[in-house]
């Protein structure tokens, strides 16, 4: 987890958002849905964007996750504020871990990629132009 | 002077008469354009903490020994609790305590909507608790539902008594129209979905009852729960440091606050209560289906001669009569106008404030009424627009503090032009048009609102004001003009907010409001520390006082501080103060599948002195993005026969994504109201969100020929629209 080794003794059926939150105290990942539908618990499990509320902690047992935790120094955090990609900053930290995977998987993505790839996190504020212009200048 | 006035104090647009101790506002505004921190884009001050996820919202507060509540709510658009047993869940494992019906404010046994609170389980952990929700033994007496707002209307069934305006002579004015426009326009209901859903955290702390809550009113949940619970206000401490949105759901403590409150009394623990995204559906509040018959008569230059409007506002259960016929009343010069609102009582969930209540609706009906009459009388949309502004006040002659409407008309029009260019786009199956809309809404804020500053010897400030940041970029709104009137860099600035303990009284955020009712009051308390630290510079360097920097003339102070205060003072008496707006939309229409692609939306609105540039723009497209689901996606359903909310999820009540998005330009005429309080500023959270969907549904027009009548335009309402008007073009070739 963020590059540190932990052990839990985790009831079956505890979420991967749960453990974050409320066993590890990591509350950069947020809940808003519980149920897979809006993107803002996204993590990255090996790599991956993963939704964290519908994926069992069980699941994820020797492998590698990054919560917005071990994203803080990423330059797309800089990027979002710059743009001003925020406003109620809920969905956000979702949002920066999505779009750091976009980035590490392709470093110049097309605003149809942007726009594909980053389809699964919901923001109500309507922050999406500038999450565009965020990610299309995240190296400054 | 504290001076005691008794003014009209408007929110979200209703109007009350109040009392309210104001302290003359002695400053003039500064020069209009942008200075050396104020009108330059400046990316928010707590940016950093809500993206690196560092920011503690009310979802994160933990408290060691803390609870979790789950509450019992109705499965029923209309029914009886006849017998209620908690036993069984309060011996569930976890399970710490229960109440039921009458233990607190809101929990009752007359449901009147599906998701009404009767109960509530606190337990170890939130699965616990629900776990023993499913134990209560609860015997519903399911009763018949109303759901059919007409069908109240007609009996009577009401909220408040209907609401008339009525000028001039309605019907002389009709008889004397060249045309007459007759149509209805329904829109749906609509959801607010914050991402951080409604809650609350409370623990007692001896007789002190602290409320963490995600809230858009410190100072009224602090209120309406000291009333509540029969507490001094004082012994009720509410705190809100970051918030995940409301857009106007959450300016009550609501009955999550009232649960967790009383649990926490009966366990000694701290209990959280919070809803489930499923809850947010149902128990939240709603922007309500409305019902607009208008009777729109002009003369054959354009010139309105009658405005006749009837509205039904289906309100459901509880909430208030929304200003549905507000843009028809307010937004144009006609000497001729009635209009009745109704307010149906309905087995459906409240209503709840929601982004510019009741004129996003109106406007919608009116708007496109008004392209319909253009169509009849081969005007040009915006030219009707034109010949029908308001110089004064409609139906009388109270001045506008300020008004640039015209110019934003002119500004409009490079988008306006590009109409021909892209209709010469369209092709056999997608068409493409242009439309437009104008805006009007209030936006003044006003009094009172309160600020203190602290200036160190280091030459920095902390701002402290009880308000709550709800997203809209205010704190760093504040900590630009305290920083601009300092003379210092906006980064020395620190700004404490959300908590009433902790600082003073602050305006609600709601009606566009925040951001003109607390910044004059941080400039004014910054006016004040500023003229101290000349005084004391005057002091100690005489006439050379001014050759000294800020940090040198404080450096003297050690651990002392330089306290400025301010207060809002009053809005100008016997104006209008509000705002206006133009948007010009661009769609593609398929004619054979009826689906709509909002392409490009030109946004320019008059708010005053823009204060931030950036924070502005990010406003305008939220209001815009949020506008475009209210137009094509978004709609709560409910099975007609039962009552039964069918959208309880994030899949199924369609929210736009990142992939929904048209371009948008934003133009803010940022001319600075002269007239209002020492920075000249307006509000901008609402008024982009009203002119998108007339915007819209008139750029369907000019590509189709199509009259769009209901939101949202589904599939099936365009490809309605488009038979209709095939219909009346046969019909007319016929009649030739």
């Amino acid at each position: 987890m963020n590059g540190g080794g932990y052990a839990f003794d985790a009831p079956v059926g505890t979420s991967l958002a749960e453990l974050l939150r409320e066993r590890i105290g990591l509350t950069g990942t947020k809940v808003a849905c519980n149920e897979g539908h809006c993107g803002a618990c996204t993590v990255l499990v090996d790599g991956e964007p993963t939704l964290s509320c519908i994926t069992l902690a069980h699941r994820v047992a020797g492998r590698e996750v990054t919560t917005i935790e071990g994203l803080r120094d990423h330059p797309m955090v800089d990027a979002f504020v710059r743009a001003d990609a925020l406003q109620c900053g809920f969905c956000t930290p979702g949002q920066i871990v999505s779009a750091v995977a976009l980035v590490e998987a392709d470093a110049h993505p097309s605003s149809e990629e942007i726009r594909h790839r980053m389809a699964g996190n919901i923001c109500r504020c309507g922050t999406y132009p500038k999450i565009e212009e965020a990610i299309r200048q995240w190296r400054g | 002077m504290a001076r005691l006035i008794r003014t009209e104090k408007e929110v979200e647009g209703r109007n009350e008469e109040v009392w309210i101790v104001v302290d003359e506002d002695a400053l003039e505004q500064w020069p209009a354009g942008p200075r050396d921190v104020v009108g330059r884009p400046q990316a928010r001050n707590d940016g950093h903490a809500r993206a690196r996820g560092e920011a503690r919202y009310t979802a994160d507060v933990h408290f060691p020994g803390m609870l979790h509540a789950a509450v019992l709510r109705s499965p029923h658009a209309r029914a009886r609790v006849k017998r209620l047993d908690l036993a069984p869940a309060l011996a569930a494992p976890g399970v710490r305590g229960t109440i039921g019906p009458g233990d607190a404010p809101e929990l009752g046994t007359e449901c009147e909507y599906e998701g009404a609170p009767v109960a509530a389980v606190c337990a170890d952990s939130l699965g616990e608790a629900r776990a023993a929700l499913a134990l209560v033994d609860v015997e519903w007496e399911v009763l018949e539902p109303l759901l059919d707002p007409d069908e109240a209307v007609a009996r009577g069934s009401l909220i408040a008594p209907p609401r008339t305006h009525e000028r001039g002579d309605f019907e002389r004015g009709l008889a004397e129209a060249d045309a007459v426009v007759e149509a209805t326009f329904r829109t749906q209901t609509v959801l607010h979905n914050s991402m951080e859903t409604h809650q609350s955290v409370c623990r007692w702390e001896g007789d002190v009852l602290e409320v963490y809550t995600s809230t858009q009113y410190v100072w009224g949940v602090r209120q309406e729960v000291a009333d509540a619970l029969d507490l001094p206000p004082d012994k009720v401490r509410v705190v809100c440091d970051y918030m995940g949105g409301g857009f106007g759901s959450k300016n009550s403590p609501g009955e999550y606050t009232f649960v967790a409150a009383e649990l926490a009394r009966r366990t000694g623990r701290p209990v959280r209560c919070a809803l489930t995204r499923r809850e947010e559906h149902v128990a939240a509040g709603s922007r309500n289906a409305t019902t607009q018959r208008y009777t729109i008569g002009a003369r054959s230059d354009g010139t309105l001669t009658a405005l006749g409007g009837e509205f039904v506002n289906a309100v459901g259960a509880d909430g208030w009569v929304a200003m549905t016929e507000g843009p028809m009343v307010m937004l144009y010069d006609c000497p001729n106008l009635r209009s009745t609102t109704y307010g149906a009582k309905l087995n459906l969930p409240p209503t709840k404030a929601f982004r510019a209540p009741g004129f996003v609706e109106g406007t919608f009906g009116l708007e496109c009424a008004l392209d319909e009459l253009a169509a009849k009388l081969d005007l040009d949309p915006l030219e009707l627009r034109r010949r029908n502004h308001a110089h004064s006040e409609p139906g009388g002659d109270r001045p506008y503090s300020s008004k640039n409407l015209v110019e934003c008309y002119r500004r409009a029009e490079p988008h306006w032009e590009r109409r021909h260019e892209v209709r010469a786009r369209s092709t056999a199956t997608v068409k493409r048009g242009v439309g437009m809309a104008s805006q009007v809404w209030y936006g003044g804020g006003g009094p009172p609102s309160y600020a203190w500053i602290r200036v160190g010897s280091d030459a920095r400030a902390t701002v402290v004001t009880a308000m709550q940041d709800v997203g809209t970029g205010t704190k760093t709104a504040v900590a630009m003009v305290a920083a601009e009137e300092l003379g210092i860099p906006v980064e020395h600035v620190t700004v404490a907010v959300g908590d009433s303990l902790r600082g003073p009284y602050a305006t609600l955020s709601a009606g566009s409001s925040t951001t003109p009712s607390v910044a004059p009051a941080v400039r004014a308390a910054a006016a004040d520390a500023k003229r101290q630290i000349q005084e004391m510079a005057e002091q100690r360097y005489g006439a050379n006082a001014g050759k000294h920097s800020l940090r040198e003339l404080l450096g003297v102070l050690g651990n002392a501080q330089i306290l400025g205060t301010g207060s809002r003072g009053p809005n100008p008496t016997g104006m209008t103060v509000l705002t206006f707006g133009v948007q010009v939309a661009e769609v593609a229409v398929d004619v054979e599948t009826g689906e709509v692609t909002v392409e490009r939306i030109a946004a320019v609105h008059d708010v005053g002195r823009v204060i931030n540039p950036l924070g502005a723009s990010s406003q305008v497209e939220g209001g815009i993005i949020q506008g475009v689901g209210h137009t094509l996606s978004e709609a709560r359903l409910v099975d007609p026969a039962s009552g039964d909310i069918l959208t309880t999820t994030l899949d199924a009540y369609k929210m736009p994504t990142i992939a929904d998005v048209p371009e948008i330009v934003t133009e803010l005429i940022d001319i600075p109201d002269t007239q209002l309080t020492n920075l000249g500023s307006k509000g901008i959270g609402e008024p982009p969100i009203i002119p998108v969907a007339a915007a819209i549904a008139n750029a369907i027009r000019d590509a189709t020929g199509a009259d769009v009548r209901a939101l949202p335009i589904t599939r099936e309402e365009m490809l309605r629209a488009l038979a209709e008007a095939k219909e009346r073009s046969r019909e007319a070739a016929a009649a030739v």
